[in-house]
C-alpha cells in the first residue's frame, strides 16, 4: 500500500490554476524531490500533504485513508502524529533555546521530554549547542535544530520545504547527509527544492510546471 | 513549557507589555477612583450640604394645616408653639443618630431705640440634656452649625457654655450700622413682657435677611416674649438617602406602603422617613423636608454619580481599544511563531490560551498598579473637593479586577480571531 497517494488533485485561487489534476503516489520510506520553477505549485503541494491546506477538488490518502474529509481537529491530530516539517526559514521560536524549540513539538503533541530532545539533537549533531538560543547558532545548525523537531514525535513522512534554500554548501551537505541517514533508517521524505544538487541526492524526481507534474523518474545517480 | 513559553515571551516583549500594562494601569487608576469616590461621594455631598443649613423644619401641626390651606406666608401665620421639652424627642427617633444638629426657633418683634426689629431666640452651641424611661440623651446643638455661612465681622460666637446668664445677643451686620452699636456694647430691647438689657457678643454677615435681626439664647427670647417653655419651629439637620420612587410613593402617603416596602422606607434614611418618625414622637407636630436642600441633595448625588460611571465607563473603553490595538499587533508580530505552533499540532485554544494567560497576567500587573495610582487619585480628589479622606471600599477593588478582566478579554477578541484565522501555510511557506 502506498503510504501516501494525491489523486486529480486541483488547488484553484479564483481562476489561477496552483494545482490542475495532479496524481501522485509514494511508497513508504521513498525519498522524493519535488522540482520546478517558483510558482509552478510546489509549496501548494506541500500545505496540501501537510494538511495545512485543503484541495479544491481531489482527494488525498495517507495509509490508505481519504484526509481530505477529516475535520479540522482530526487533520490537526493527524498532521501531529504522522508528519514533521522542515522550513526554509527554519522558523525556531526565538526567545526558546534549542531544546526548547524540540520540545515545543513535544508539548503539543504528547508530553515534553527534555531527555528524548536532547537525544534527537544528538542525532543532528547538536547537542552541545543544546542550551543555545536560534541567534546563537549559524544558519546550518538552526537548520539541523528545525529537522530535530521535525522527527521528535517519530513521524512517518518529513515534508522539507526549501530546506537548504538559506545555507552554504557545507551546512548544505551536512543537511543531505542528514536526509540520507533518515532514509536508510526508513523515513519517508519528501523535499521541495529547486536546487539540482538537493533534487540529484534524491531517489525520485517529479517536476512541476504551471500546477502539472510534467516529469516523474527515478533518480538513476541515487545511491543508497 | 507553557509558563516556559510565557517567561519568553515576557522576556522578548517586554516593552509591548509594559505598555498593555501601563494602558490597563491608567483604566484601572480612573476607574478605582471613579468608583471609590462614587460610593463615598453621597456621605460627602451630605456633609456639604449641611453646611446649608436645615434641611427639615418642624413646626405646630396646626400652623402647617393652616398652612397647607391657605398658603399663608410665614409672617402671616399665627402665634402657634411647641413646647420645649418636645426637642428631646428628636434624639429618641429611629434616625436619631443622623440628625446632625437641631435648634429651636421663637420669633418676636422687639422696639430697640425705637426700632421695630425682629429678635429671634434659639440654641447656639447647646448641650442639651433629655431624660426618657431611664435612658439619658445628650446632645451639643444649636445654630453655630446651621448657620456655618455666617461670617463673624465684629466679636465672636455666642458661646451659652462660657457666659453666665442669657442676657446676650448677636446682631446682623445691617442692624448694627441702623442701631451703630458694635461688639461689646448693650442694647435695650422692648418686648411684650418688658424691658431687657443684651449686651452684643458678636455682629455677622449673612447675606439675607436675618441681617437685620437680633439672635438671643431662646430662654432670654421666652422671657422677652412671655413664651416660656414654648418655641415656633425647629430647624433639623439630618443626613438623608437621595428620594427614589419608594419614597416618593411614601411621601404621597405612608398607608399605600406594603409591609414590605414600608419597612424598607422605615429603615432607609429618606427625608420623608425621618419627617414621619419625628411626627410619631411629636405628635402635635408637622416636619416638613426643606425641598430646596432636600431635592438638592438627591439631585447633586445623582448628577455626580452619573458623571463618575460615565468617566469610569470612557477610560474603561479607552483601555479596551488600548488593550485590543496593541494585543493585535503584537500577535501580528508573533505570526510566524504562532503559526509554527498551529504546524506542529497545536491546537486554536492552545494557542488563544497561552496568549490570554501572557495578557491577563501583564493586565494583572497593570490593575494592581493602577489600583494603588487609583487610591491616589481618590485621594486627591477627596482633598481637592471634600477637603477629607476617601474612604477605599474592598468591593471597588473586587469591581475593578472583574472589570479590568473583563476589558482584557474584550480588547483581545479581535486578536483571538486573527489567531484562530492564522493559516500556517500562508505564513511559513507563502500562498502558492
Amino acid at each position: 500500500m502506498k503510504l501516501l497517494e494525491l489523486k486529480n488533485v486541483t488547488k484553484r485561487y479564483g481562476s489561477l490554476y496552483a494545482l490542475d489534476k495532479v496524481s501522485l503516489g509514494i511508497e513508504k520510506g521513498e525519498w522524493i524531490a519535488i522540482m520546478g520553477p517558483s510558482g509552478s505549485g510546489k509549496s501548494t503541494m506541500m500545505n496540501i500533504i501537510s494538511c495545512m491546506d485543503k484541495p479544491t477538488e481531489g482527494q488525498v490518502f495517507f495509509d490508505g485513508k481519504d484526509i481530505t474529509k477529516y475535520s479540522r481537529r482530526k487533520l490537526t491530530e493527524f498532521h501531529r502524529d504522522k508528519i514533521g516539517l522542515v522550513f526554509q526559514q527554519f522558523h525556531l521560536i526565538n526567545y526558546l533555546n534549542a531544546v526548547e524549540n524540540v520540545m515545543v513539538a513535544q508539548y503539543y503533541h504528547s508530553m515534553p521530554d527534555e531527555k528524548e530532545a536532547l537525544e534527537a539533537l544528538e542525532r543532528v549533531g547538536l547537542k552541545d549547542r543544546a542550551k543555545h538560543l536560534p541567534s546563537q547558532l549559524s544558519g546550518g545548525e538552526q537548520q539541523r535544530v528545525c529537522i530535530a523537531r521535525a522527527l521528535i514525535n517519530s513521524p512517518e513522512l518529513i515534508l522539507a520545504d526549501e530546506p537548504t534554500g538559506n545555507l552554504d554548501e557545507a551546512n548544505e551537505n551536512i543537511v543531505l547527509d542528514l536526509f540520507r541517514q533518515l532514509h536508510k533508517d526508513g523515513t519517508s521524505l519528501i523535499v521541495v527544492t529547486h536546487d539540482p544538487e538537493v533534487g540529484e541526492v534524491a531517489e525520485r524526481v517529479v517536476r512541476l510546471e504551471h500546477g502539472k507534474i510534467i516529469s516523474d523518474k527515478k533518480n538513476s545517480g541515487f545511491a543508497e | 513549557m507553557f509558563f516556559r513559553m510565557i517567561i519568553g515571551a515576557f522576556r522578548r516583549q517586554w516593552k509591548k507589555m509594559l505598555m498593555i500594562a501601563l494602558t490597563v494601569a491608567l483604566g484601572a487608576s480612573i476607574a478605582t477612583a471613579m468608583l471609590n469616590v462614587m460610593l463615598d461621594v453621597g456621605d460627602k455631598i451630605n456633609e456639604e450640604l449641611k453646611a446649608y443649613g436645615s434641611n427639615i423644619t418642624v413646626v405646630p401641626n396646626s400652623q402647617a394645616v393652616m398652612s397647607d390651606l391657605y398658603d399663608v406666608e410665614e409672617d402671616e401665620k399665627k402665634d402657634e408653639y411647641l413646647a420645649e421639652e418636645t426637642l428631646g424627642e428628636f434624639l429618641t427617633i429611629f434616625w436619631a443618630n443622623n440628625i446632625t444638629d437641631f435648634a429651636p426657633v421663637l420669633d418676636t418683634v422687639v422696639t430697640v431705640d425705637g426700632n421695630e426689629v425682629q429678635l429671634i431666640g434659639t440654641w447656639f452651641d447647646h448641650h442639651f440634656e433629655f431624660k426618657k424611661k431611664g435612658t439619658v440623651y445628650q446632645r451639643d446643638t444649636g445654630i453655630i452649625n446651621l448657620r456655618s455661612w455666617w461670617d463673624i465681622t465684629d466679636g465672636e460666637w455666642l458661646d451659652e457654655a462660657k457666659l453666665s446668664g442669657d442676657d446676650y445677643a448677636m446682631i446682623g451686620k445691617k442692624l448694627s450700622e441702623t442701631l451703630g452699636v458694635k461688639a461689646g456694647d448693650k442694647i435695650k430691647v422692648k418686648g411684650a413682657k418688658g424691658t431687657e438689657e443684651l449686651e452684643i457678643t458678636g455682629i455677622f454677615e449673612s447675606g439675607d435677611d436675618e441681617e437685620n435681626c437680633i439672635f438671643t439664647p431662646l430662654s432670654a427670647a421666652q422671657r422677652i416674649s412671655g413664651a416660656e417653655g414654648k418655641y415656633k419651629k425647629a430647624e433639623v439637620s439630618a443626613i438623608t438617602s437621595p428620594d427614589d420612587e419608594l419614597a416618593v410613593k411614601a411621601a404621597r402617603n405612608p398607608d399605600l406602603l406594603s409591609g414590605d416596602e414600608y419597612d424598607l422606607w422605615y429603615c432607609t434614611a429618606y427625608v420623608s422617613s425621618i419627617c414621619f418618625q419625628i411626627q410619631e414622637a411629636i405628635p402635635d407636630a408637622s416636619a416638613r423636608a426643606v425641598r430646596q436642600i432636600a431635592d438638592s441633595e438627591g439631585k447633586i448625588l445623582e448628577k455626580t454619580e452619573l458623571l463618575m460611571a460615565l468617566i469610569t465607563l470612557m477610560s474603561l473603553i479607552g483601555a479596551t481599544l488600548g488593550i485590543s490595538n496593541l494585543v493585535t499587533s503584537s500577535v501580528m508580530e508573533r505570526s510566524a511563531e504562532l503559526a509554527l505552533m498551529k504546524a506542529v499540532g497545536a491546537k486554536n485554544g492552545q494557542i488563544t490560551l497561552l496568549v490570554l494567560t501572557e495578557i491577563i497576567l501583564t493586565a494583572v500587573v497593570g490593575a494592581a498598579a493602577g489600583y494603588f495610582m487609583g487610591y491616589g487619585f481618590a485621594q486627591v480628589i477627596g482633598q481637592s473637593v471634600f477637603s477629607s479622606a476617601i474612604e477605599m471600599s474592598g468591593m471597588v477593588a473586587f469591581l475593578v479586577t472583574v472589570l479590568i478582566i473583563a476589558v482584557t478579554l474584550v480588547g483581545s477578541i479581535p486578536a483571538v480571531r486573527m489567531i484562530l484565522r492564522l493559516r500556517p501555510s500562508e505564513v511559513l511557506h507563502g500562498g502558492h
